[in-house]
């Protein structure tokens, strides 16, 4: 055995317990988690059928775990995970999941398959089988302040034009405020409306905020590649960062697993919990609203309909804030199919959009939301995830249907703010 | 000889036989139990936004309801499971002879449900037995997932249903020693491999659905 198959077969016992053995012990191969996953239905191929993809875990389970299981191995009987094993189930693991969750939502025995795929990235990456993308932005993160390498320039020049923009100072590293905001790389890299959108928000709801120079990147790709060590390396930056500053909340951005990595793994990834809150921005301006600070002058009148970012609504549990917002500043608010809690996924989450292995296969997944987005025929789609939006966007222009704007929700409250 | 030369057999089958079978039984699930809860799960140190444990337990029975739209996808392992499961539970729970090897047992009885619903039951039960043995083999996803223990659970499941159809209706004979011994025999056939199998989701689906539950239920999200 190479010492790298070693390595990951260590990470991946590691991420054996009680819950994993009870959905192994209790799954029937009923295989209706496949018809939940749109690699699946887009495809027709067994091979997507979302339970197959943790193969290798249920087999380290059964060998290792089990009364039968032990005794076959004491006689040399239990088939063994090889390293040819591990490279044909990357693609299963990585290219064909973005942890949607869906699957977990309709097995019948309550399996969550999606945390098991969480778990079973820890081998892979472990193992060396990790794909390269996600690799390349894990070093760059480490090694800079995000996975585009180092933003703080970058971050810094975009809070000088918000600031321009709205007339508003906005202080970074400003210690003891209501509000530290996290960003998402792709939120800095396409300008500054996000920023300004959020000093709007902040001055009329009369809340003191700043952006912490030393931890403002929220996206961990350690969840995603499935490296603990390199995910809450990622998280400590941040809670280090906003215990400096003694903040009370730590706003995630519109991004699904930064939210999912902040908000429900972080304080596992470092043991322990925070002496702050972690919300979303969209729970942040929810609450606003019921505070009555959040109030709104005129509506968009184009269709509009919403995306449910997976990591957010599904497995965040963020379902009604974005309806109430939306039903604050959209005329025409239509839902798609599925919408809330089994929407389909944008077909990019878990790192598939950045495998580029994965482009293929991703596009045509995306055919399901497609469909959906037909069938409401709407001017804009607005969501709250940085990643969904990009994806969308570029999905949609693929298929010739960019006519369809893609809206930041947040963005558009802050439009919408009356003076 | 007025008797024949199966009432060893069958007495066996009554007594030993059974009181083996439940203690492999019983035995094996505790133990098989106690393998899984020994794992642990490391405390979650996340703020909970809902309620994990009261969602964990509702879900234990909500998730026995397909969610809307699920059932339209794959219509043949659904309505064939439920009637399966419910098929398989009148006849075990409401055949006068179980009732009176359940209240010899553990002292509960309740009253027994007449011949016709339980042949009902059974012959529904094995027709859904089939379609989703069909299923297994036409299916692109069923046919991938299934392994021989699939197979085998299907087929030791069924056999009392079977067995006990032919014993309580004498179908080959007058004299249904024989096949009533083979009834208990399959019967214990199916103790004795519940422990070992997927049988086991039997018991542990309420932990699994327990767990996913509350895992959801702590971000206050559904499940």
């Amino acid at each position: 055995m190479t010492a790298t198959l070693e390595r990951g077969l260590n990470a991946l016992r590691e991420q054996i317990d009680a819950p994993v053995a009870s959905f192994f012990t209790s799954c029937v191969s009923c295989g209706i988690c496949a018809e939940a996953c749109l690699f699946y239905k887009e495809t027709g191929d067994p091979e997507y059928t979302p339970i197959h993809k943790l193969e290798l875990m249920r087999r380290m389970w059964s060998n290792e775990y089990t009364l039968l299981g032990r005794a076959k191995s004491l006689l040399g009987l239990g088939k063994k995970i090889t390293d040819d094993d591990l490279t044909r189930w990357e693609t299963l693991v990585y290219d064909s999941c973005t942890m949607c969750g869906r699957c977990t939502m309709v097995c019948p025995v309550g399996n969550d398959i999606t945390m098991m795929i969480r778990k079973m990235r820890e081998g892979m990456s472990a193992s060396g089988h990790g794909p390269k993308e996600l690799v390349g932005a894990a070093e760059r993160h480490t090694d800079g302040t995000s996975p585009m390498g180092d933003l703080t320039q970058a971050l810094l020049k975009r809070v000088e034009q918000a600031s321009k923009v709205t007339g508003i100072e906005i202080e970074v590293d400003k210690p003891n405020v209501d509000y530290m905001l996290m960003l998402s790389s792709h939120e800095i890299a396409s300008g500054e409306e996000m920023i300004a959108s959020v000093a709007k928000i902040m001055k009329k709801a009369g809340h003191s905020w700043t952006i912490s120079t030393e931890g403002f990147e929220a996206t961990n790709v350690g969840i995603q590649l499935g490296n603990r060590d390199v995910a809450a390396n990622l998280v400590s930056r941040i809670v280090d960062a906003a215990i400096k500053l003694k903040v009370k909340t730590v706003i995630s951005p519109e991004c699904g697993h930064a939210f999912q990595a902040i908000r429900w793994e972080g304080p596992n990834l470092i043991g322990k919990e925070y002496p702050f809150e972690v919300k979303h921005i969209i729970e942040v301006l929810d609450q606003f609203r019921a505070e009555g600070k959040l109030t709104t002058n005129g509506k968009n009148g184009d269709r509009l309909t919403f995306h449910d970012p997976c990591q957010v609504n599904r497995r965040g549990g963020i379902n009604k804030e974005p309806r109430r917002l939306m039903n604050m500043v959209a005329e025409n608010f239509i839902e798609t199919e599925d919408a809330g809690t089994m929407n389909w996924c944008c077909s990019g989450g878990g790192g598939v959009g950045a495998n580029q292995r994965a482009n293929d296969l991703q596009a045509k997944a995306f055919n399901i939301k497609k469909r959906q987005i037909e069938a409401v025929a709407p001017d804009a789609i607005v969501t709250m995830c940085a990643f969904c939006h990009s994806t969308l966007e570029d999905q949609l222009e693929a298929n010739e249907m960019d006519d369809i704007e893609v809206l930041s929700l947040t963005e558009m409250m802050a439009e919408y703010l009356d003076d | 000889m007025t008797n024949n030369q199966y009432f060893d057999l069958l007495m066996w089958a009554r007594t030993t036989g059974f009181d083996i079978a439940l203690t492999i039984m019983v035995g094996g699930i505790l133990l098989r139990v106690i393998e899984i809860v020994v794992l642990g799960r490391k405390k979650d140190f996340a703020k909970a936004k809902g309620s994990p444990v009261t969602q964990g337990i509702k879900t234990i029975f909500s998730r026995s309801v397909p969610r809307k739209g699920t059932m339209k996808e794959a219509p043949v392992t659904y309505i064939g499971g439920y009637i399966f499961h419910i098929g398989f539970f009148v006849a075990f729970l409401f055949l006068g002879a179980h009732i009176a090897l359940i209240k010899d047992l553990i002292g509960l009885s309740w009253p027994d449900f007449n011949k016709a619903v339980i042949e009902t039951a059974v012959a529904l039960a094995i027709v859904a037995a089939a379609a989703l043995a069909y299923t297994r083999f036409t299916d692109p996803v069923r046919r991938r997932l299934t392994g021989w223990s699939d197979w085998f659970v299907l087929i030791v499941s069924v056999l009392p249903l079977i067995t006990g159809y032919i014993a309580v209706n004498k179908v080959f004979g007058v004299d249904g020693t024989l096949w009533m011994a083979i009834h208990i025999l399959s019967a214990e056939l199916l103790m004795v491999s519940f422990p070992f199998t997927k049988l086991m989701h039997a018991v542990t689906f309420a932990m699994a659905r327990y767990y996913n539950g509350s895992i959801q239920g702590r971000k206050g999200a559904e499940s």
